[in-house]
């Protein structure tokens, strides 16, 4: 969300340039128009409307008299269309010319162009093969393992992977059988299949007088459902040896399409370090961070530098890998989910870590931001930097440790956990790491004895204090308080239905906390209207949050990412509990009723859409005010049961889900 | 008196002993042999009144989910801190074999006294179910009496943890004048000490009405319910099929009739957010507002609400969200959450002090004055005010709303209600206007004319005496041009300037500054003092 836009901003400022940004109606406030010199309104919220509406873009570029135009990523980033417009109205565009876009962004013109530059290309064969023997002989010809599919069939349909002559036989007769049936063209493709594949790309930058560089790999492998989660430059993985022949086979791709700008060549990588070229990218990526990290370039004032004619002012000998730098996307997601489906909401708090040093934060929102459904889910992108790998990550534990986000779901608890995994840590990660590591779906943080004693032994101090806290009456009072002076405290803690009964001394800020036997030591400042909570456990630093904290001994934290749910009670408390009834909670959340009398606006769903949790169902208006009904659940639409223009009364069923 | 529920205490041994050297030399055998009787009398009694009706009553009160008087005293009150009255007071009732010794129960049906919440001292009593099922006897009443007599006089809160079937029949007319003792007692008390009920059992009948008088009625789910009478009376009387959960109980309560304010999971949850909500509360109408130690920065800027009002005037956004940005570390008790939603109301502090918050919500019904939002405001701001907490109300009200079930229902003297609460109070009186303030409402909502000490207005605030195309309708009526007309409305009344200007609003604030302001005027209007023309007392369009 305009994470992007203040990115090129920063760097225009930089460089003296003036800045215009362009805007859909629900972020004109958001953070990249309040940093722009000028920013233009380009249209509603919907994205065909605003930012991929090129009329409207052409015009605020006449209004505003702008020269130039950085496209970003995503949207018209890779638009040839848009390029020509801009070429035809003068206008530079930041970014390679026409024919390098429309080249690279053609799957099958981009691979032939590939090939003939002596680019590695996948293996393979696309065509009719004749019987069985025939595709063992191709299988043959590419090496084993291969994949057989049929030409016509999308995605993943009716693929087979084949590791041996016998397979290919099966893998042949069922493709064959699945093309003519399911598609009606028998059209095979074999091609060489990739076994646990590494995604690394090259960072390549190219002048308009034919010179070009590459700018070392970034290793992009953590992905789930093909986006990118974690990236790292370098990449754990790579020799020199690769890196140059990767590095110097992206420049003759570049050079064979006369490619000018910053672009990136994506490369599988197999586990013997065969690498085939995958695809290129015409414009800036979301991971540039982390090339600059390493390299000391930035990229987009080269861009704009190179848009501009100038030469590029190094040489590949100039080129740089100085330390480790990691990024972490942190996405408005649930990572229980998929490992991500979207939340959205208002950021009721909201606080980059960026005291910590060497930590890069690339945002384009702020404490209030609304994340709408209209945009790319994405908060910002976390950097670390670091002289090696294992520092850059250290730091990378901190920062998500210390960066606040309330108000909605984010995916922190994944991304710390992958960034500790031991897996991770060895380097030994592949694009299928999330679905190898996670075979069941991501379930949180398993916390250890020894960090289940911790988790325990915070809540216990941090209640603990509350309690003090609130018996702390300032000025004068005319009848005196009498605090219930005790230095010893029996509680009993549960967390996932275990329970435990702890007992907590204090002297000062540090907490003494006897769980089972073993004695854990807590201090800290205590400040209870913080959101980080550091403190010191057992000798050790550490940075918890306070998610939750309520009367009724509810206490939420955040600790190695994941949040835990605790309820501190006095042993009193907790022994009467028993008697208190078991309340199996009603589920109100399937069911929409209109709040109040009214007239539906809109009806943004129809049955067996599904819809997110606080994604607007309909608009009711009443008193000329429009209020927006929203899911309770992320679920399945049931039934609708209004629609634009029905008229309703208070508790009227609108919307049944799943 | 006798202090703790645990067992004899040393504090009773010693003084016996004392008594004992005291008369020792001139005690004769037959003296001391009754002295020694007594003394297990006493022990015997004290024992029966901790155990109430017995372990099987007990067994059975567990049962029903719900804990003892007496473990509920022990969860509100700090340890130890309990001081128990009239542990020997039995029923005085001798007809229907009432008088014989196995009806008979030290204490009777409630368990009363002092103690502390966090330190700070609190009259309870504690309705016993398992003594004929808590209901009221002339006894009872006259415990229950004894304590709120005190707390006047010393100037504390009283508390009542309500768990009774309703009178003790077999009383009669003693058991009622022991109602109206009571109900006497809560209105003199009210506006002298805060007055608390919760309600953890049945509360029937005539005992409904000493819960309604006192300041905050709170509710147990599931375990508690309210009525005139039961739905055995009600299906006679007006054939209807109700259940009591459907009749009287907390959903009931706390989201059709509005009489109970707030209602929690169960017994161990109420307490200690009963716990919580006391440390707002002043001890009476002598003390200020308390303060809490805070370690939530004063000056602390919340640039989140520079971007919270949306830029269609149509368009709603949640009061909550500016109210948790603005107030201490975000906690704020609210009262009646899920009643009249167009109106928010509810305690926080503001550098620790307590304020009363009261919020158009512009997300429910666009945030309009009705009756039921009116009422429920009234009512807390006339507490606010009784309890010299300061009042902060946050406006986006666009006006009372119309329509013939508002109109027969008396919306006139029904929103008088809350004209006539922020008009009367003394307290200091912040406004913030966020967005729309337009007619009469924008008057209500605590106003610079109702005697407002700071109004604010956000650069969002559209003060006037209308929507923009409702006014053009009128002052063009029939004119060509509307949508000019419109604009040109916008552009000189849909801002804060035309308050500004006059002086009715005392600046023109950037949203994100606000809790820095609202501390710093909080500071200053400490020692405000204000007070009205003598009266014997006002009368409230009731």
């Amino acid at each position: 969300i305009g994470e992007i836009a203040c990115r090129v901003i920063k760097t225009c400022k930089k460089m003296g340039i003036k800045t215009v940004a362009v805007h859909s109606d629900v972020d004109s406030s958001a953070v990249h128009v309040k940093v722009a010199d000028e920013a233009v309104c380009v249209g509603p919220a919907p994205t065909s409307k605003s930012y991929l509406n090129m009329d409207a873009i052409m015009n605020a570029i006449k209004q505003t008299g702008a020269q130039a135009v950085h496209p970003g990523y995503g949207f018209l980033s890779e638009n040839k269309e848009f390029a020509k417009r801009l070429a035809a109205e003068g206008v530079t565009f930041i970014g390679p010319d026409t024919h390098a876009i429309q080249a690279m962004g053609d799957k099958i013109e981009s691979k032939l162009i590939a090939k003939a530059a002596k680019v590695n290309t996948i293996p393979g064969f696309d065509g009719v093969v004749k019987d069985a023997e025939e595709a063992v002989k191709i299988a043959g010809e590419i090496g084993y393992p291969v994949m057989i599919k049929a030409s016509a069939g999308g995605g993943g349909k009716g693929m087979r992977i084949a590791w041996n002559d016998e397979e290919t036989r099966e893998g042949f007769r069922f493709s064959s059988q699945e093309a003519l049936s399911s598609f009606g063209d028998d059209r095979l493709l074999i091609e060489k299949f990739i076994d646990n594949p590494r995604h690394i790309e090259i960072q390549v930058l190219a002048d308009k007088h034919g010179d070009a560089l590459w700018l070392n790999e970034r290793e992009c492998s953590i992905q789930r459902r093909n986006q990118k989660v974690v990236e790292e430059a370098p990449s754990t993985f790579l020799d020199p040896d690769t890196r140059r022949a990767m590095g110097e086979q992206a420049v003759s791709l570049a050079n064979a399409v006369k490619y000018s700008s910053a672009g990136t060549v994506e490369f599988l990588v197999d586990s013997k370090k065969n690498f085939y070229f995958l695809e290129m990218n015409t414009r800036l990526q979301v991971e540039h961070p982390i090339t600059e990290c390493i390299t000391g370039l930035d990229l987009v004032q080269q861009m704009i530098r190179i848009a501009k004619g100038y030469k590029l002012q190094h040489k590949q000998s100039d080129i740089p890998i100085n330390g480790w730098a990691v990024e972490s996307r942190v996405y408005a997601e649930d990572p229980y989910k998929s490992f991500g489906l979207p939340s959205i909401g208002r950021l009721s708090q909201y606080q980059e870590p960026l005291d910590l040093p060497n930590v890069r934060v690339d945002s384009g929102i702020q404490e209030g931001s609304d994340i709408s459904i209209y945009y790319d889910p994405m908060i910002s992108k976390l950097v670390t930097y670091g002289k090696t790998r294992e520092e850059a990550l250290k730091k990378m534990e901190d920062a998500l440790d210390n960066y606040v986000i309330r108000g909605v779901t984010h995916n922190i608890p994944l991304l710390r956990e992958i960034i500790v995994h031991p897996r991770f840590v060895s380097g030994d990660i592949s694009t299928k790491f999330l679905p190898e590591v996670y075979p069941d779906g991501f379930k949180g943080h398993m916390l250890t004895a020894g960090e289940r004693r911790e988790l325990l032994a915070t809540a216990a101090a941090l209640y603990v204090a509350a309690q003090l806290r609130s018996q702390k009456f300032l000025g004068d009072l005319r009848v005196s308080v009498v605090p219930a002076e005790s230095r010893q405290w029996e509680l009993c803690v549960e967390l996932d239905k275990g329970v435990h009964m702890l007992g907590v001394s204090r002297s000062g800020n540090n907490y003494t906390v006897e769980i089972d036997g073993e004695k854990v030591e807590v201090s800290g400042e205590w400040n209870l209207a913080s959101a980080l909570l550091p403190i010191t456990i057992n000798g050790k630093h550490r940075t918890l949050q306070c998610l939750l904290r309520t009367a009724a001994g509810e206490i939420s934290l955040q600790y190695l990412g994941t949040s835990f749910k605790l309820r501190v009670l006095s042993n009193l408390a907790a022994s009467l509990s028993k008697h208190m009834p078991e309340k199996v909670p009603e589920d109100t959340s399937s069911i929409l009723r209109s709040p109040m009398p009214g007239s539906v606006v809109a009806v943004s769903v129809k049955p067996g859409d599904n819809v997110a949790e606080g994604q607007e169902i309909c608009v009711i208006e009443a008193m000329k005010m429009q209020n927006s009904m929203t899911a309770a659940k992320t679920a399945k639409v049931k039934s609708v049961h209004c629609k634009a223009g029905d008229t309703v009364g208070e508790g009227d069923l609108l919307v049944e889900l799943e | 008196m006798w202090r703790g529920t645990l067992g004899p205490s040393e504090v009773v041994v010693g003084v016996l002993a004392q008594g004992r050297r005291w008369f020792g030399t001139v005690m004769s055998s037959d003296t001391a042999r009754v002295h020694l009787s007594v003394q297990e009398r006493i022990e015997k009694k004290r024992k029966a009144a901790l155990t109430g009706g017995g372990q099987l009553r007990i067994a059975a009160q567990h049962k029903r989910g719900k804990l003892t008087a007496r473990e509920r005293l022990e969860l509100l009150l700090d340890p130890d801190s309990f001081v128990e009255y009239d542990m020997f007071v039995e029923h005085r009732c001798s007809d229907f074999g009432m008088e014989a010794d196995h009806n008979k129960y030290p204490g009777d049906s409630v368990v009363t006294g002092q103690g502390r919440i966090n330190g700070r001292l609190v009259y309870v009593f504690s309705q016993d179910f398992t003594v004929f099922g808590g209901s009221l006897s002339g006894a009872h009443a006259q415990k229950v009496c004894k304590i709120m007599d005190q707390a006047m006089m010393v100037g504390a809160p009283v508390i009542g943890l309500n768990d009774s079937g309703g009178a003790r029949i077999q009383e009669g007319v003693e058991s009622l004048a022991g109602y109206a003792d009571i109900f006497l007692r809560n209105v003199m008390a009210s506006g002298v000490v805060p007055q608390i009920s919760l309600i953890m059992g049945p509360c029937a009948g005539g005992a409904v009405y000493s819960p309604a008088l006192t300041d905050f009625t709170f509710m147990v789910k599931d375990t508690s319910y309210l009525f005139i009478t039961g739905p055995d009376v009600v299906k006679s009387v007006t054939n209807e099929d109700v259940t009591q959960e459907e009749l009287g109980g907390a959903k009931t309560h706390t989201t059709v009739s509005g009489v109970a304010h707030r209602a929690f999971e169960n017994d161990i949850d109420a307490l200690l957010n009963l716990r919580d909500f006391f440390n707002f509360l002043p001890l009476s109408n002598k003390d200020p507002a308390p303060v809490t130690e805070c370690h939530d920065p004063r000056d602390r800027l919340v640039p989140g609400l520079d971007t919270i009002v949306p830029l269609e005037s149509t368009k709603a956004y949640d009061m909550l969200d500016i109210v948790h940005g603005i107030v201490d570390e975000r906690e704020f008790f609210e009262i009646m959450p899920n009643y009249a939603k167009n109106i928010v109301v509810g305690f926080a502090r503001m550098n620790g002090r307590t304020v009363g918050i009261v919020g158009n919500q512009p997300k429910v019904a666009s945030g309009c004055l009705d009756i039921n939002s009116s009422v429920k405001g009234a009512r807390f701001v006339r507490f606010c005010d009784a309890f010299n907490i300061p009042i902060i109300t946050f406006v986006d009200v666009p006006g009372f709303l119309p329509g013939t079930a508002q109109e027969y229902g008396g919306i006139i003297r029904h929103g008088a209600k809350l004209l006539y609460a922020f008009a009367e109070a003394t307290v200091p009186k912040i406004t913030v206007i966020t967005r729309k303030a337009y007619g009469g409402a924008y008057d209500v909502m605590s106003s610079k004319h109702l005697r407002g000490d700071v109004n604010y207005a956000w650069p969002s605030a559209e003060v006037a005496v209308m929507g923009a195309k409702g006014a053009v309708q009128i002052i063009f009526r029939g004119k060509e041009n509307q949508a000019e007309a419109e604009a040109e409305y916008v552009e000189k009344f849909a801002n804060p300037f035309p308050a500004a200007v006059r002086g009715f609003v005392d600046d023109i604030i950037q949203p994100s500054t606000t809790r820095k302001r609202i501390c710093r005027d909080l500071e200053v209007l400490a020692s405000k003092k204000q007070t009205n023309p003598w009266k014997k007392h006002a009368n409230i369009p009731l």
